[in-house]
Formats: structure tokens, C-alpha cells, sequence
């Protein structure tokens, strides 16, 4: 368990070379296979990015023409016609989903943090049954909660709305699930117990001695949730009708669909998916040397 | 001393109900709440009196099992079913196959590249299922895509990926874009936390590295590998963003391809909540079965495992 706090593990040190060294052809072929698999997964896994790259540079007339790996001269007005369309809607999805994304995952690490220490560091009756009880909800399939999750938010006169978007995604159990396992290897049980000698309230306890503790992993809940909520498409599909309040999954959905029936949209709709991927790329490449996603494993062990 | 001992251990007594308040709240509202509410529409209809017009003419009332017998009679749910079934036979064991190997790739000696070509992996994870599907739906249509452009120039068939068997290859093929990379980290994170003695002690006995992977590394990753199983036959069973987002693109996928497609299309397309309730009890209830059951067959198998 105390490897979650190490991000990543060093390589095995002190491989025997002794051995390896008498049959050196061998050595050679077996550093080659591993390499070469990787490179092709990370082909295979780059491909449709680098395609929509290069995509996203063409014209309309380019697009269908010319290679599809040719670069195209159209990117600038592909960007501006994208900004154009309906007075800037595309910008305003970006917005939205930066919302419904950061909003949301904060406030549902929250509540994850707080639940997890709660499940991790008590022993009190009904402990089990209450997370169990959450857990349950990882298993409920998303139609399943959104359709009448969307009418009962009717009934409050709460549908089309942001809040109708972001109340439902707060409590992730699967967050529950993982704060409380960081939870009980972060937080050791002597330094509560000091905190209570020290005649501090629990709610102290929580926030100035064991939230510090277990701030790198809410680093990797957060992210797990800010890419959870950013990527969800069903709930959003089904609770909102207004398009100036869509996410940018739904908004590009529906310009494809438009784009059925009128191909001069494809430009649109390809631009509009390169500068999508773009910002969760981005935070990606700065985050993903901070993240612990040993948190996972260790789920695994416990 | 004494007291204020006790009302620390009262206060102690009250503070994780306390501090679970806002967890709990939310489960009743947006789980507990629609669950049940589900289960009630589903045993409800409603009933058209005279001609249907005016107040009072549509009625709600208790329909027994009635929605659940439609449900489990409709050929259209069943063959949304046995589609998502087919493509989970393909998703499942192709990515987690993948998953492994280039963990195991990744974890083996003197590989080169090996930060650069997980991040490439991994990335996919970053793309939201709705654009992977968009950009996969581009590279499978024959006036965009370059594999059509090559097989052009190799004088070779082009088969339509967009219809029929290759249907189901072109819609796993984005499941397995977007999911190796995660479950391959959460595997690889695993084997790394292998002690390195054990790797010494079966050099040592003159294990190949291949005999290592197969007899060392595989059946200490185990629980990972039931995890990832785990979570991809439940996302398996939803799927729903990636034939959705690739019906623009192509005639053969209908509006009720899979089950939950079914189901929203029943509640919102034909108006009917309650026979969409039913249909979404049951497929519920199939996941449950279907979770539990793998999970109590992988425990068993892994007491076995400890007992020899």
C-alpha cells in the first residue's frame, strides 16, 4: 500500500547481466519485439488524431479530393467559419462543457473526499452497507437513471437547465470507492488520534490534517471525474433541448447530424472535433507526471 | 478527563453519518429516487377512454406485468441484445488482450521508447467517446479515408465497413481505440509493483523472459485483469454513444441497434415512458446478473488459485 504515494515506480534495478550477456543475439531480438509492438499501438492509437490534424486544414472541396494524409490550405477559414456558424455557438460548448466539467468534478471530489475518509477512518454501524449501497450505483446503466432522472427534474420544472446537467453527476461512487482507499493508506489512525487529544473537532481533523494528506489522490479523482463528466454525452442528450446550453459532445453530435444532409457541414464538424481534443490533450500532457494512477492498482490489492 | 473523553467518542459516534450527509443526499435524489420511480412507471399505462380527447380521457393505471411480458416478447429488444452480445465478444477480450501484451511490452527489459509510446496509447482515454466515434465514422467512409485511398491504389475490393459483419468490426475497433490504453495502466501499474526478487529468483532458475510472463507475471496480475474485465463487460452492456454518434453517417445502424438505443428511443421518440421503464428494469437487472455472477466465478477461481 505505500507504493500510492510513489507516481510512478522506478524501473527494476539490478537486472543480472551475466546471464543475459552470453547470448547476445537473443538479448537483441527480445529488447526488439516489445519496442516494436509499442510502436505499433502507439501508431494505431495516434492515427485518427494525426488524421483529424491534417483534416482540419482542408477546405471543403480539399477534403474529398486530395489525399487524406496531404495537408490542406484551409485551416484559417475552416476556424473562422466554425466561429461563425450561429454567432459563435461552437465557443460557447466549449465553454459550457469547461463548466459542467470543472464545476462538477470539484464539487464531486469533494464529495468523494469527504465520503472516502468518512468509510475509511470510522468504524460505525452501517458502514458497509452505506458504501456498498454506493458502490451498487457504478452498475446502473446511465438510460437507465437519466430517463427518469429527467422526468422527475420535469416535475421540479428543472429540465434545460445547467443545474438539470450538473446536480446528477456529482456523486460518482466510483470516486467514493477510490477516496476511500486512498483514504485509508494516506491518513494513518495515530495522527486522528492525536488530533482528538488536541481537542480538535472532528470537521478540523478532516480538513487541516487529513485532506493535506490525501490531496494527491483527489488530484487523480478529479481528473478521473473532470474527463468523466466532459466525455458524457446520454445525460445531456436527454435533459437539455436548448442548444446555447449544450456541452461540446452534444453540440458537435448535432452539427454531424446537420451535416447528413449538407456535406459543406463535414469541414465544420472535423475542425470543430481537432479543437475539442485539443484542451483535454493538453491537460493531459501537463498533468499525467502528477498523476497517481498507482491509486488503481492499489485499489486492486486492498 | 473523564467526560470530555466521552463526548469526543459521542462526537467521533456522530461525525460520519455527518460527514456522509451530502453522499447520501444525492444517492437518494439522483439514484435511489429515479430507481424506484422507474420501477413504479414500469408497472403503469396508461388508458385512452372514448376517443382520447379531454381531460380525464388518458388515464394512468396499474398495468400488472403487462410491460414486462411486451418487453421480454419484443424481437426488436431481443436482437439489440444478441447485437450488443456479438460486439462484446469482440470488445472485451480483443482490448484486454491488447491491454496486456502492451503491458507487458511496456514492463519488460532494455524497450525503448517506452514513456512516449504509453502516453500515445493512453491518449485515446482523453477523447471523448462521441469524437472518437466521429473520427472513426470519417475514416471509414470511402471519400475521406485513407484506407480507402491505398486500397484504391492496390486495385484491391473495398468493402463497405459501415454495413453488415464489418459493422460490428468498425464499432468495435473505437471500443478497443478507447479503452486499451486505460486498462492497459491499470495492469501495467500492477506489474510494476512486482517485487524485483521474484524476477532474481527465476532467472536464476534460468526462466525465459516469455516463461516469466506466462507463469509469474499473468497470475500476479490477476485481480487486475478480473477488474478490467469487470468494468469493460458493464460498459460493454452500455454501449450507446459510439453506434449513436455513427448514425449519421450510415443507413444500417437503426434507432434501436442496442438496447439502451431502445430505450431512448421508446421514451422519447414514441412517447412511451412506461414500456421504456420496463425495457430499462430488465436491462438493469441483466447487469446486476450478469456483474455478479462474473465476479463470484473470478472469486472462486482465485481461492482456488490460494488453495493449491
Amino acid at each position: 500500500m505505500s507504493s500510492l504515494a510513489v507516481p510512478q515506480a522506478e524501473p527494476r534495478a539490478g537486472s543480472t547481466p551475466g546471464t543475459v550477456q552470453d547470448r547476445p543475439p537473443l538479448r537483441r531480438r527480445i529488447a526488439l519485439i516489445p519496442t516494436v509492438t509499442l510502436l505499433l499501438g502507439a501508431i494505431y492509437c495516434l492515427l485518427p488524431v494525426a488524421w483529424v490534424v491534417i483534416a482540419a486544414t482542408k477546405s471543403g472541396p480539399e477534403l474529398f479530393s486530395t489525399f487524406t494524409f496531404l495537408p490542406g490550405t484551409g485551416f484559417a477559414d475552416n476556424v473562422r467559419d466554425l466561429s461563425a456558424y450561429r454567432d459563435g455557438v461552437y465557443w460557447q460548448w466549449m465553454a459550457n462543457s469547461a463548466l459542467y466539467a470543472g464545476l462538477g468534478a470539484l464539487l464531486s471530489t469533494c464529495v468523494s473526499a469527504v465520503s472516502g475518509y468518512a468509510l475509511a477512518t470510522y468504524r460505525f454501524r452501517g458502514r458497509e452497507t452505506i458504501f456498498n449501497v454506493l458502490l451498487a450505483g457504478v452498475l446502473m446503466p446511465p438510460v437507465i437513471l437519466a430517463v427518469p432522472q429527467y422526468l422527475l427534474l420535469a416535475k421540479a420544472d428543472l429540465t434545460d437547465s445547467y443545474v438539470s446537467v450538473l446536480l446528477p453527476q456529482i456523486l460518482f461512487p466510483y470516486g467514493v470507492y477510490l477516496a476511500r482507499i486512498y483514504a485509508a493508506a494516506a491518513v494513518p489512525a495515530d495522527v486522528v488520534e492525536a488530533g482528538r487529544m488536541d481537542g480538535a473537532s472532528e470537521w478540523r481533523i478532516f480538513t487541516r490534517i487529513a485532506l493535506p494528506m490525501m490531496i494527491p489522490g483527489m488530484v487523480t479523482v478529479f481528473l478521473f471525474q473532470f474527463v468523466a463528466i466532459w466525455n458524457n454525452f446520454l445525460l445531456p442528450y436527454i435533459m437539455l433541448s436548448d442548444d446555447e446550453k449544450f456541452p461540446i459532445t452534444l453540440g458537435l453530435f448535432t452539427l454531424l447530424e446537420q451535416g447528413a444532409n449538407t456535406p459543406a457541414l463535414y469541414t465544420l464538424v472535423i475542425t470543430g472535433a481537432f479543437l475539442a481534443v485539443l484542451p483535454l490533450v493538453a491537460l493531459f500532457l501537463v498533468i499525467q507526471r502528477f498523476w497517481s494512477l498507482d491509486l488503481l492498482s492499489g485499489a486492486v490489492k486492498s | 478527563m473523564k467526560s470530555t473523553a466521552r463526548r469526543q467518542s459521542y462526537g467521533a459516534k456522530g461525525a460520519p453519518y455527518a460527514f456522509l450527509v451530502p453522499a447520501t443526499v444525492l444517492f437518494a435524489l439522483f439514484f435511489a429516487l429515479p430507481i424506484g420511480y422507474a420501477l413504479w412507471l414500469s408497472f403503469r399505462k396508461v388508458r385512452v377512454s372514448g376517443l382520447g380527447l379531454g381531460s380525464g380521457a388518458r388515464r394512468e393505471v396499474w398495468a400488472g406485468l403487462e410491460n414486462y411480458t411486451d418487453a421480454l416478447s419484443d424481437s426488436e429488444l431481443l436482437h439489440g441484445a444478441l447485437r450488443v452480445l456479438g460486439y462484446g465478444c469482440i470488445v472485451v477480450p480483443v482490448m484486454l488482450g491488447l491491454a496486456l501484451l502492451f503491458a507487458l511490452m511496456l514492463d519488460s527489459e532494455k524497450v525503448r521508447l517506452a514513456p512516449v509510446t504509453r502516453l500515445a496509447i493512453f491518449l485515446p482515454y482523453a477523447v471523448p467517446g462521441v469524437v472518437a466515434a466521429l473520427l472513426w465514422g470519417f475514416l471509414y467512409l470511402p471519400d475521406v479515408s485513407p484506407f480507402y485511398f491505398v486500397l484504391d491504389r492496390l486495385g484491391m475490393p473495398q468493402p463497405d465497413l459501415l454495413d453488415g459483419g464489418p459493422l460490428y468490426l468498425a464499432l468495435s475497433n473505437i471500443a478497443v481505440w478507447g479503452g486499451t490504453g486505460f486498462n492497459m495502466i491499470v495492469i501495467y501499474t500492477s506489474l510494476q509493483a512486482i517485487p524485483a526478487e521474484v524476477y532474481e529468483a527465476a532467472k536464476l532458475d534460468g526462466a525465459t523472459p516469455l516463461q516469466i510472463a506466462l507463469r509469474i507475471k499473468i497470475p500476479m496480475v490477476a485481480p487486475s485483469l478480473v477488474l478490467t474485465f469487470f468494468f469493460s463487460i458493464i460498459a460493454t452492456l452500455q454501449v450507446y454513444n459510439e453506434p449513436t454518434t455513427l448514425k449519421p453517417l450510415t443507413n444500417s445502424v437503426s434507432t434501436t441497434w442496442s438496447p439502451l438505443m431502445k430505450v431512448y428511443r421508446d421514451a422519447f421518440g414514441e412517447g412511451d415512458i412506461y414500456g421504456a421503464a420496463a425495457q430499462a428494469v430488465i436491462i438493469a437487472f441483466a447487469t446486476l446478473l450478469l456483474s455478479f455472477g462474473f465476479l463470484r466465478a473470478a472469486n472462486r477461481r482465485q481461492k482456488q488459485e490460494a488453495a493449491r
